[in-house]
């Protein structure tokens, strides 16, 4: 699969969560991932967003974002220029005689411990997507029981910033 | 000073110099119908909160101005859904006005309560349900502003009843807060100048013409450029009367009923200059066939439209009214630097397709009345000058087909959505937004039952529209796909044409109702009915039940398949095909 990631400054105000929706629906756009949160500067919102290359055309899905009213600035992150990270909780089968196999796993992906029950663990684990995937590949023969992912979140690497020389300035001026 | 919500509603609306508004009051919307009695605003009080949003489309169609339509929550917005959705297809500015329940009551499935901006968000440029008196000014700006600047579109403006009522100082004009909303600048010279040098080295262009000519007011550049370069021009169904149909360069209508002559040349041609067409499967029947030896410039207000169904070699994203004024001087330019283009072997050609593969139909002295000839009846006796306004399916192409424009803003239809029951509310629209004019409807059975309450509106208002029903008892385009692709199994089809009694209906309206059922008769019928001057005439025509739209191309075929139709022989249809101009 593969996969864009799409960094998209929103307004944060009522219903532009809904019309990113409604686009995506609207214009058939396949998303692996979408994960809103607010930025340093309350009017603006970021949303990341993961596109399956494959079946939707990332160039449309570009465009047609630009085109709503509430939506300041999108930007595609190339893979190798942008750190990409995941944050899950896994709930693991966690048999006493297992145990430690687990811990050792978790330790290799430097995933924590964040809760522990007499025969399930919880794992914290924040990773880059592909290893995301190696773990939990890793965990399926212990047994996950449960499992919570926030989809990707990304951010240019060097010195630039996704609002650079735009109109998001003009906002917070 | 204070104003209420509701006062701030229309004197934002004044401000905004509208006119006009469409629209029908209920629970949610009260507080605004009230200051509306004493403003400058002319209120027309519909029969269906559907008609105000076609007559709102109408209205901006014939005028290049924003239509406005108001309605209340719940069905009352509801029911502007399907014009809203037409207009978000053929990029016509309207604004919506509904109410909607109190504040504080909204989530709690209240009386006539719906989510229309959550319903709307998909078919509309942009929406906002306003939860701040102090906004209400704003909204209604940004609202025109979106509505009408760059690819025009719908907006709806969502206002609780309690905003409405609540109070808050007054002053216009508003300060804007649309951060991210782009309009494109000024196009690009290098791209205005690569596509010129492109047009003027074609050896067989065709000029793709769409609705943003017509949107952009630009159809006296689009001739200079059409005459500067020699290049044959063909105009979509969006963008009829751009350019006029007697002209030497014109090709008529592509697409999937379009001229044998406009649809072979787009197949042919060399290079493809699309103005504000969106390569729509109407036109280019099976994409992957389309054009296939054709270089493409691709020029449009919306940046999502290039390379959103064919990859352009050259793009060029602005104004088309900038767009074609560059493009026309730089091909001037060019011919007056290194002399005329060299089509005039491509003109023969498409000039001979043209006079070989006309439209045809035969249209005997006592036989069943053809739609195709009241249509060139109109023509004739309207110069090409009516306004004419289509609803969805055979008596629309027909009335493409066979009408010859000679004007921009000289027809309105639903083209992207395909909107049956659009033409007697959108006529309606038309004829308040140019007064003096003649405006004329041409309607099927199916579509105008849709609609026809806004006659006892036209009636009131004394508007002369006339809706000359082709009356053929059924929903035709069904039925003609039925007879070719279902091998003549005919399934829920008829209407029959005599329930109801269409002359009666209009009476019963406040109208003249005229019948006609022979074409020695077309004529006196529709001198009769241009006579009329202060109620609408609507016009029963009886026409022949089985006749078809041709040209066709079947959908989903390749525009190389483009059948003629039964008026000509095996014989022409295989040269057709051969594309060859047969000698007379």
């Amino acid at each position: 699969m593969s996969t864009h990631t799409l960094s998209v400054l929103v307004e944060n105000k009522p219903g532009v969560l809904a019309h990113v929706a409604a686009l995506f629906s609207r214009r058939a756009f396949n998303i692996s991932s979408l994960s809103v949160g607010p930025t340093s500067d309350e009017r603006v919102s970021r949303m990341t967003i993961v596109v399956d290359g494959a079946s939707t055309p990332v160039d449309q899905v570009h465009k047609q974002l630009e085109k709503l009213v509430r939506v300041l600035k999108v930007v595609e992150l190339a893979e190798d220029a942008a750190v990409e990270r995941e944050l899950a909780l896994i709930k693991v089968q966690a048999r006493p005689e297992l145990r430690a196999e687990l811990l050792d796993i978790a330790a290799a992906f430097r995933a924590n411990v964040v809760d522990l029950d007499h025969d399930t663990v919880v794992l914290e684990a924040v990773c880059s997507p592909g290893n995301l995937d190696s773990l939990l590949a890793q965990l399926e023969r212990h047994g996950v029981r449960e499992l919570v992912r926030t989809g990707l979140i990304a951010i240019g690497r060097g010195g630039s910033t996704i609002t650079d020389e735009d109109q998001v300035g003009e906002v917070a001026a | 000073m204070e104003v209420t919500g509701a006062q701030a509603l229309v004197r934002s609306l004044e401000c905004q110099g509208v006119d006009i508004v469409f629209g029908l009051p209920g629970g949610a919307i009260l507080p605004a119908y009230d200051p509306l009695r004493s403003s400058s605003l002319r209120h027309v009080l519909v029969r269906h909160e559907q008609g105000a949003g076609h007559a709102a489309e109408g209205y901006a169609w014939a005028t290049g101005r924003v239509g406005v339509c108001m309605a209340t929550s719940g069905p009352g917005a509801t029911n502007l859904v399907t014009a809203l959705a037409d207009a978000y297809m053929d990029s016509v500015p309207i604004v919506a006005i509904t109410g909607q329940v109190a504040t504080a009551m909204i989530g709690t499935d209240a009386f006539q309560e719906s989510d229309i901006t959550g319903i709307t968000a998909p078919i509309t440029k942009h929406n906002e349900l306003v939860t701040d008196v102090g906004r209400i000014p704003a909204a209604i700006a940004e609202a025109f502003h979106i509505a009408s600047s760059g690819r025009p579109g719908p907006v709806l403006v969502d206002l609780p009843k309690d905003i409405l009522q609540a109070r808050c100082p007054w002053s216009w004009p508003p300060v804007m807060d649309l951060p991210g909303y782009k309009v494109p600048g000024p196009p690009e010279a290098a791209r205005i100048a690569e596509a010129a040098r492109l047009l003027h080295r074609a050896r067989r262009p065709v000029l793709y013409v769409g609705g943003g000519v017509v949107k952009s007011d630009s159809h006296e550049a689009l001739r200079e450029l059409a005459e500067v370069t020699q290049a044959p021009v063909t105009t979509t169904l969006m963008a009829r009367g751009a350019f006029p149909d007697a002209h030497p360069l014109a090709l008529g209508m592509p697409g999937m009923h379009g001229m044998y002559a406009a649809v072979t040349a787009l197949q042919e041609c060399d290079l493809i200059v699309a103005l504000g067409a969106r390569f729509d499967d109407r036109v280019t029947g099976k994409l992957a066939a389309f054009a296939p030896g054709a270089k493409v410039v691709h020029a449009d207000i919306d940046p999502a439209e290039i390379g959103k169904n064919r990859q352009p070699d050259v793009a060029i994203v602005g104004d088309l009214g900038v767009v074609l004024a560059e493009l026309a001087r730089a091909a001037r330019e060019l011919v007056a630097a290194h002399g005329p283009t060299d089509t005039a072997e491509w003109i023969a050609r498409t000039s001979g397709w043209k006079r070989c593969y006309p439209l045809r139909y035969t249209q005997d002295a006592d036989g069943p009345l053809k739609p195709q000839h009241v249509v060139e009846r109109l023509s004739a006796m309207t110069g090409g000058d009516a306004i004419l306004v289509a609803g969805v399916g055979q008596h629309q192409m027909h009335a493409s087909q066979h009408y010859s424009f000679t004007r921009p803003r000289g027809w309105i239809n639903s083209g992207g959505l395909g909107t049956m029951g659009f033409a007697v509310p959108a006529a309606m629209g038309a004829q308040i937004g140019r007064p003096g004019e003649l405006v004329v409807a041409i309607d099927g059975d199916g579509c105008f039952q849709m609609t026809a309450q806004e006659l006892a509106t036209c009636a009131i208002e004394g508007l002369p529209i006339k809706v000359l029903i082709f009356n053929n008892g059924f929903l035709g385009m069904v039925r003609q796909w039925q007879e070719l692709f279902y091998e003549e199994r005919y399934s829920e089809v008829h209407l029959g044409t005599s329930i109801p009694d269409y002359v009666k209906l209009a009476e019963a309206y406040g109208c003249v109702g005229l019948r006609c059922e022979q074409a020695g008769d077309v004529d006196a019928v529709l001198e009769k009915a241009l006579a009329v001057t202060d109620v609408p005439t609507v016009v029963d025509f009886r026409t022949h039940d089985a006749e078809g739209v041709f040209p066709m191309v079947p959908a989903g075929h390749s525009n190389d398949d483009i059948v003629l139709g039964p008026e000509f022989t095996a014989a022409e249809q295989q040269a057709a095909t051969r594309r060859e101009v047969i000698a007379r």
